[in-house]
């Protein structure tokens, strides 16, 4: 299956269109991830970022135009689309852990009910996540217990888990106090450099800088501009662009 | 009083103030304030109670309880005879409201809990239905619904003779439900030890169940598995002993049924319209409690490919449960003190047989409202605790 699929992009948009009730979203959105690729999607608050990412694991559904994900579409069959979504990891910006496990039990509830993976070795892996993201050590506590800093790290473990091919990340330090944003995005950073395909919604232009590949901006359901971060933040080419990056930098 | 001595310059005015203001002396005054009109009232109505009582002769022991009663009961669940105690009348009392109570109570869980999620159904005819249901019967007071059952529906049934029936065994007519009644007789103890064999089975394998998971990631079914392990075991020593259980069959002779099981009309009407309208309240707080867990928990768990079966039994329904334990301890309670209204349609509760007929026929008040206000209570008491210790037994860590 792998095999046959190689060579497809990892995420694909072609003609995406959504609305909400009367409200239009999402405007003919198209977008080629590369195997590999790491993408910031930036932009004005209710610019349809979020939306679009979660149109990728189809938190949402889009009304038209196709979605593939290493060359498999989005349809009404619903097993196939938890097939396709398992390739995709997802960290949210309020965190979303499960409150009432505890941060091991947090990473290896998809291994045990989705992956089927005996115990102990369910849990080696999500030891080994934990470690990845420098808290094995809170393996043992509840996730309310920690500081949010800590949490969102246990969901970046907690989706790298599942061992998806693609990560998405919604505004994954938005909801962080400053002094935590550093150590959630080193976790981003060395995930990067893993080699893993990534698409973060996020407003830290100094991470985009960093580590993208492509920066995307949307403004009012549409991708504005898309460029590498060079060229994006230096010599951007519409007003529209300019403006917004006035505002943040 | 080291106060009082310090050397105040200031008068004697002065001095008062400063003590009055003292935060101690403060609150040593109030609470002796109100313990000592706590001590007054009770000893106001106590004495007067007493002083009554004795102008017109009346005791306030508890010596009538040995004493026969000397009056029928229609409906007991422990032997009861009409020559039998006041004590006795009391136990009767209490078996029929705990039966309807559990009975109930279980009821109008199960019902709740359907209505309650049927509230939250994408399908738009199930989550009208069941917010109609809500919305009428939780509006409309219990007493009117109990009465409406009883006269409306049960005393409205057929004469004996044009029962309603099912496969020959099971009528229902005005005179209330006749059921099949089981008679043990040689070679139960095969079945019982069927039973507990099959119980036994059931533990083991959902033990199995969960180390095989653990073991080798390898999901097996509980749930149906654990049912037949129950039911078979016992069904099957039964055919095969030769029936060591046979069944009394209701059987209509003259004007009336005799033989199985009879369930008087206003037991049913009563366990119908209280389990209906708890079920109301146990569904909004089915509905609430599930609404209270953020739209978040649901997402992370479809993010990660938890199929939506799983997602709600093992990611929202236990956070669910902190929010619904609570109100559902007060409905539970309310169930118990709401059956009380058994008396309006005549189905002998505690209250009918020991706060009506034994207080008008025996005269002693006192002892009869304090023993029905301890019972109450201390039922009440017992639910709260066991619920509580419950609750906090699922409560998330957060320190």
């Amino acid at each position: 299956m792998t095999d046959a699929v190689r060579g497809e992009p990892p995420v694909e948009m072609i003609g995406v269109n959504k609305w909400f009730g009367a409200f239009h979203v999402l405007k003919d959105i198209d977008l080629r991830v590369r195997e590999g690729e790491r993408i910031v999607v930036c932009g004005p608050s209710g610019s349809g970022k979020s939306t679009m990412i979660r149109c990728i694991n189809q938190l949402e559904r889009h009304q038209e135009g196709t979605i593939r994900v290493h060359g498999r579409a989005y349809g009404r069959d619903l097993r196939e689309n938890d097939a396709i979504r398992r390739e995709i990891g997802m960290v949210f910006q309020s965190f979303n852990l499960f409150p009432h496990l505890s941060v091991l039990d947090n990473c290896t509830f998809a291994l045990t009910w989705v992956k089927h993976l005996p115990k102990k070795e369910a849990e080696d892996r999500a030891m080994e996540m934990l470690t990845r993201v420098r808290i094995p050590e809170q393996a043992g506590k509840y996730p309310l217990q920690l500081s949010g800093g800590q949490q969102q790290r246990v969901a970046i473990a907690r989706a790298l888990c599942a061992q998806p091919k693609i990560m998405l990340f919604d505004e994954p330090t938005s909801s962080l106090d400053p002094e935590m944003i550093n150590e959630v995005l080193d976790a981003m950073v060395e995930l990067a450099e893993s080699g893993m395909t990534m698409i973060v919604v996020t407003h830290e232009m100094g991470f985009a800088r960093k580590v993208a590949d492509r920066v995307i901006f949307m403004d009012q359901g549409e991708i504005v501009e898309e460029a590498p971060p060079a060229q994006f933040f230096d010599a951007p080419r519409f007003d529209r662009t300019r403006l917004f990056l006035s505002q943040v930098l | 009083m080291a106060l009082l001595d310090s050397p105040a310059p200031a008068g004697s005015g002065a001095r008062l103030m400063a003590v009055l203001n003292n935060a101690t002396v403060r609150s040593v005054v109030y609470q002796a304030l109100t313990l000592a009109c706590v001590v007054l009232l009770f000893w106001y109505l106590i004495s007067n109670t007493i002083e009554n009582m004795s102008q017109r002769g009346m005791s306030a022991g508890f010596d009538f309880l040995g004493v026969s009663a000397g009056f029928g009961i229609g409906f007991t669940l422990i032997p009861y005879r009409e020559g039998d105690t006041y004590l006795r009348v009391f136990m009767v009392g209490i078996a029929n409201t705990m039966l309807v109570a559990v009975v109930a109570i279980v009821l109008s869980t199960v019902l709740g809990l359907i209505v309650g999620l049927a509230r939250l159904s994408n399908n738009w005819v199930i989550r009208n239905v069941a917010r109609w249901y809500i919305e009428v019967l939780r509006n409309t007071p219990l007493l009117l619904q109990i009465i409406a059952w009883y006269f409306g529906v049960f005393t409205l049934l057929p004469r004996p003779r044009d029962s309603i029936g099912w496969v020959d065994s099971i009528f229902l007519n005005n005179r209330g439900l006749y059921l099949p009644a089981p008679v043990i007789a040689d070679g139960f103890g095969t079945v019982l030890a069927a039973a507990v064999l099959g119980l036994a089975g059931a533990f083991a394998w959902a033990r199995f169940a969960r180390k095989e998971r653990e073991n080798s990631g390898r999901i097996r079914p509980v749930v149906l598995p654990v049912l037949a392990l129950l039911v078979l075991p016992p069904l099957l020593a039964t055919l095969l002993a030769g029936a060591p259980v046979s069944w009394d069959m209701p059987q209509l002779r003259g004007f009336n049924f005799v033989g199985g099981l009879n369930i008087p009309p206003s037991f049913c009407a009563l366990i119908i319209a209280l389990s209906i309208y708890t079920s109301c309240f146990i569904g909004e707080n089915v509905r609430s409690g599930v609404q209270s867990v953020s739209r978040g928990q649901t997402e992370a768990a479809r993010a990660l490919g938890v199929p939506p079966g799983r997602t709600m039994r093992s990611i929202i329904l236990p956070q669910a449960l902190r929010v619904i334990i609570p109100p559902l301890i007060s409905q539970y309670l309310n169930v118990t003190k709401n059956s009380s209204l058994a008396i309006a349609i005549g189905f002998p509760d505690l209250v009918s047989v020991w706060m009506n007929t034994s207080l008008n026929q025996s005269g002693r008040a006192i002892p009869i409202v304090a023993m029905t206000m301890g019972f109450y209570c201390l039922v009440s008491l017992a639910v709260s605790l066991a619920m509580n210790r419950y609750n906090r037994s699922i409560l998330i860590r957060e320190r």
